[in-house]
C-alpha cells in the first residue's frame, strides 16, 4: 500500500514535471523570430555599419509592417570588437541560448568569416552585408550564408575596370602590406590591364602604424601615373587622402574601400574628385531618396552606407520569405530557409529588382562615382555624382571562378 | 598532499566542483573560454608570481599555439590531443628562443625585449600563408580526441578543456612548490645571493620561461579547438597585456589568482559585449581601481584578510 503510494507520487511528480516542460515547449515554438545584429558598436566601422545598422532592421520590420501582419519579430544587437573570437562567441550564444534564428550585418571579414561558419555548425541564417571579403562566397561559401551589398571583387572590377574604360588608363598603387590590401591590389589590376590600362608602380607599406604617407605620396606623383590606387582601409584611406590633398597630388584618386560616412568624415574640401565605388547611393533614384527618408527620423545626422542598404534589404527579403515559407520553415534548418530565399527574387528601395545566386552572392548592379567639388555640391550629404555602372549580370564573380562547392553542385 | 596546504585543498575541492557543476548552470562556451585564459594566466603568473619576470609578450606564445594547433586539426586532421601537444611544443619552442635571448637582461628591458620579439611574432603572423593573415585560419573542425572520441557536443570538449586546465593547473602548482620552484623564488627576492649560494640562475629562468611559455601554447591549442578559429586577436600585444590585467586582478604569485582574474576580465567582456566600448572603459577602472586600492589583487587581499595563502 505505501509502495503503490509512493509509486503513484512519483508517478504524478513526473506527469506534473512533464506538463510543466510542455507548455514551455509549446511557447518557445510560437514565438516568433529573433534578429541578432552582430556589428562594430564601438570601433573603426563603427559609422558605417554600427548602431545605425540596427535601426536599418527595424526600418525593414515597419516598412514590411511585420506587427501588422501578426509576425512577432524581436531584435537583439552586440558589438563583436572586431575580434573573431568574440564575434563567434556571441553568435554560438545566441543561437545555443537565446533562440536567434538569424544574424545579419558583421563589419569585418575575420569576423564575418567566423559567423559564417558558427551558422554552419548550428545550421541557422547568416545575412552578411559589412564585411568585404569575396572568400564569403568563394571557397569558404557554404549552404547557410548569404553575401549581400558589395564585396572585394565587386569593388575591384567597378573601381578598376570601370575607371580604366573611363580614361584612368595608368595606375600606382598604395598597398598595405597586408593579405587585404594585397589582394585588392591584385584584383584590381587585373581588371586594369584587361581593360587596356598599365600599372607603373606600387607601394606597399607596413601595416598596421603607418601615419606618414609622404614620402609613397611623392613617388606616386613622380611616376607620372594618372591614378592613384589606395589598396589600404578605414582610418589608414583617410590619412593617405588627407595627405594627398596637402601635397597637393594632382593624380585622381581612387578609394578601394570608402565608404559615404568615410567622405563625410573627410569633407568635400578634401575628398573631391576621388573615384569610388557603392552598390548603393542615397540620392540615386526616387526609391532611395524615399529609403533614406524613412531612415531619417533614426537618424537625422547622418545617410546611409551601403552596409546600412544592405542589412535592409537582407532583412525585409527574410521577412518576405517568411511569410511565403510560414514559420515552420523559418524555425526549421537554416539551409532550408536559405534555400527558400534564393528560390524567391529580390526587389526593395535600396537595391531595386535582383536575385541571390547559389553561392549566396546576391546580385545587383554596382556604381562607380567621383565624389562633387564642393561648388556642385547642394548641401550636406550631397557628395556623389555618377561615373559609369557595371550591370548586374557583370558586377560580380561569375559563378564558376569561386570555387565555391556550392557552384559544382 | 601535492604541497597544498589545508586551505589550498579546500579551495581545490570547491573548484574542481565548481568545474563539474558549472556547465549545467552557465553557457558552457564561455566557460570553456574561461578554463582556457585561466591556464594562460596561470603560466603567466608562474612567471611574474615566481621569478620576477614580467614577460610582455606572452600573447606570441598563446597565439602560436592557437595557430599551429588550428592548422594541425584543419590541415593535417590531427586528433585533439595531439593539437593541445603541438600547441605545447610551439610555445615552448618559441619560449627557449626568445627566453634565452631575453634573460640577458634584466627588469624593464627583460620586458621590452619579450615586447619586441612578440611583435615580430604578430608581424610573422599577418604576413605568413599559413595563418591566413587577417581573416586568420577559419572552421577548424573539433578534432576527435584520440581519433575516435567525437568533440561535437559541448559538454564533450567541455571535459577536455577541464581535464587539460586542471592538468596544467596541477602542474604549475607541482613546479612552484617543488625544490626547483623554491630555488625560483629565492632568485624573485634576490638575485645576487642566488646567484651566491651558486645557483646558476639564467638555467632556472630559461627553464620556467619555456615551462610558462609551453603552457601558454597548450592554452592557446585547446582555445582554437573550441572557438574553431585562430586569429590575429590572440598576438597581439593587447592581449599581452590583458593577460597581465587578468592576473593583477586576482593577485600576483597566487595559485588561485590568476583563476580569479580570468574570470572576472571574461564575465566582464561576456556580459558587457552588448554594450559596445563600456568593455575597455570598465577593463580601465578596474586595472586603476585595483592598482591603486588592493594591489595584491582579488585572491591576495581575501588570503591577507583570513592569513592563509592561497
Amino acid at each position: 500500500m505505501n509502495i503503490d503510494r509512493l509509486n503513484l507520487g512519483r508517478r504524478a511528480l513526473l506527469g506534473t514535471a512533464a506538463a510543466a516542460s510542455l507548455p514551455a515547449v509549446g511557447r518557445a515554438q510560437a514565438s516568433g523570430l529573433k534578429i541578432g545584429v552582430l556589428t562594430d558598436l564601438s570601433g573603426p566601422y563603427k559609422d558605417l555599419a554600427g548602431p545605425l545598422a540596427v535601426e536599418c532592421v527595424r526600418l525593414a520590420l515597419e516598412d514590411y509592417g511585420a506587427a501588422a501582419k501578426g509576425m512577432k519579430v524581436d531584435v537583439v544587437a552586440a558589438d563583436h570588437q572586431n575580434k573573431p573570437d568574440v564575434g563567434a562567441g556571441i553568435a554560438r550564444q545566441w543561437f545555443d541560448q537565446d533562440g536567434v534564428d538569424l544574424i545579419v550585418e558583421v563589419a569585418n571579414s575575420g569576423v564575418a568569416l567566423a559567423v559564417a561558419g558558427v551558422a554552419k555548425d548550428k545550421n541557422k541564417v547568416y545575412l552578411n552585408s559589412g564585411a568585404a571579403t569575396s572568400d564569403l562566397t568563394a571557397a569558404q561559401c557554404n549552404a547557410n550564408t548569404i553575401h549581400w551589398a558589395y564585396d572585394t571583387y565587386m569593388l575591384a572590377k567597378s573601381t578598376g575596370g570601370a575607371l580604366a574604360k573611363a580614361g584612368g588608363n595608368s595606375w600606382f598603387f598604395i598597398t598595405a602590406d597586408y593579405a587585404f590590401g594585397k589582394a585588392l591590389q591584385r584584383d584590381t589590376t587585373g581588371f586594369i590591364t584587361a581593360n587596356g590600362g598599365k600599372v607603373v608602380g606600387s607601394i606597399a607599406y607596413p601595416f598596421p602604424g603607418t601615419t606618414d604617407f609622404s614620402s609613397m605620396l611623392l613617388q606616386a606623383q613622380s611616376s607620372g601615373a594618372k591614378v592613384l590606387g589606395i589598396a589600404n582601409a578605414g582610418t589608414d584611406t583617410i590619412n593617405t587622402i588627407k595627405q594627398a590633398k596637402e601635397f597637393g597630388i594632382t593624380m585622381t584618386l581612387a578609394g578601394l574601400l570608402l565608404f559615404i560616412s568615410d567622405v563625410h568624415a573627410l569633407g568635400l574640401e578634401t575628398a573631391q574628385g576621388i573615384a569610388l565605388t557603392d552598390s548603393f547611393y542615397w540620392d540615386h533614384n526616387a526609391r532611395t531618396r524615399a529609403f533614406s527618408e524613412r531612415l531619417k527620423p533614426k537618424a537625422p545626422a547622418a545617410r546611409p552606407t551601403m552596409v546600412h542598404a544592405g542589412v535592409y534589404s537582407s532583412t525585409l527579403h527574410y521577412l518576405k520569405t517568411a511569410t511565403a515559407a510560414g514559420m515552420g520553415v523559418m524555425k526549421g534548418p537554416g539551409t532550408e530557409v536559405v534555400a527558400r530565399m534564393k528560390a524567391m527574387p529580390t526587389d526593395d528601395d535600396c537595391f531595386g529588382p535582383g536575385s541571390i545566386r547559389i553561392d549566396g552572392r546576391k546580385i545587383h548592379p554596382s556604381y562607380l562615382w567621383e565624389i562633387k567639388k564642393p561648388s556642385e555640391s547642394k548641401g550636406p550629404w550631397d557628395y556623389y555624382k555618377p561615373i559609369a555602372t557595371t550591370p548586374a549580370d557583370q558586377a560580380f564573380r561569375p559563378l564558376n571562378e569561386g570555387g565555391c562547392p556550392l557552384a559544382k553542385a | 598532499m601535492m604541497g597544498f596546504s589545508r586551505p589550498q585543498l579546500v579551495a581545490l575541492a570547491v573548484m574542481i566542483a565548481v568545474i563539474v557543476a558549472a556547465p549545467f548552470a552557465a553557457y558552457p562556451v564561455f566557460l570553456m573560454k574561461v578554463m582556457c585564459f585561466a591556464l594562460f594566466a596561470c603560466a603567466f603568473n608562474l612567471l611574474i608570481g615566481y621569478v620576477g619576470l614580467l614577460s610582455f609578450g606572452h600573447a606570441a606564445y598563446f597565439g602560436m599555439g592557437c595557430y599551429v594547433s588550428a592548422y594541425a586539426a584543419k590541415s593535417w586532421g590531427l586528433s585533439a590531443e595531439l593539437c593541445v601537444i603541438l600547441g605545447f611544443a610551439t610555445g615552448a619552442a618559441l619560449g627557449a628562443v626568445f627566453g634565452a635571448i631575453a634573460i640577458k637582461r634584466q627588469g624593464i628591458y627583460f620586458s621590452m625585449i619579450t615586447l619586441a620579439l612578440a611583435q615580430m611574432v604578430y608581424f610573422f603572423a599577418t604576413q605568413a600563408a599559413f595563418t591566413g593573415g587577417e581573416d586568420g585560419i577559419q572552421q577548424v573542425p573539433r578534432a576527435p580526441v584520440l581519433g575516435f572520441i567525437s568533440m561535437q557536443n559541448d559538454l564533450a570538449i567541455y571535459a577536455l578543456v577541464a581535464v587539460v586546465f586542471l592538468g596544467g593547473f596541477l602542474l604549475i602548482h607541482r613546479i612552484i612548490h617543488s625544490p626547483f620552484g623554491q630555488v625560483l623564488k629565492a632568485i624573485r627576492e634576490n638575485e645576487p645571493r642566488a646567484i651566491s649560494l651558486g645557483y646558476r640562475v639564467n638555467d632556472y629562468k630559461l627553464m620556467a620561461f619555456v615551462l610558462s611559455t609551453g603552457i601558454a601554447g597548450a592554452a592557446g591549442g585547446l582555445k582554437s579547438l573550441v572557438f574553431g578559429i585562430a586569429t590575429l586577436t590572440d598576438v597581439t600585444w593587447q592581449a599581452s597585456g590583458e593577460i597581465v590585467l587578468t592576473t593583477l586582478l586576482g593577485g600576483l604569485g597566487t595559485v588561485f589568482g590568476p583563476v580569479i582574474g580570468a574570470v572576472i576580465i571574461n564575465t566582464l567582456e561576456f556580459y558587457l559585449a552588448p554594450f559596445g566600448s563600456w568593455v575597455t572603459v570598465t577593463q580601465g577602472v578596474i586595472f586603476v581601481a585595483c592598482v591603486m586600492a588592493f594591489r595584491r589583487g582579488v585572491v591576495g587581499e581575501l588570503g591577507a584578510r583570513i592569513k592563509v595563502a592561497l
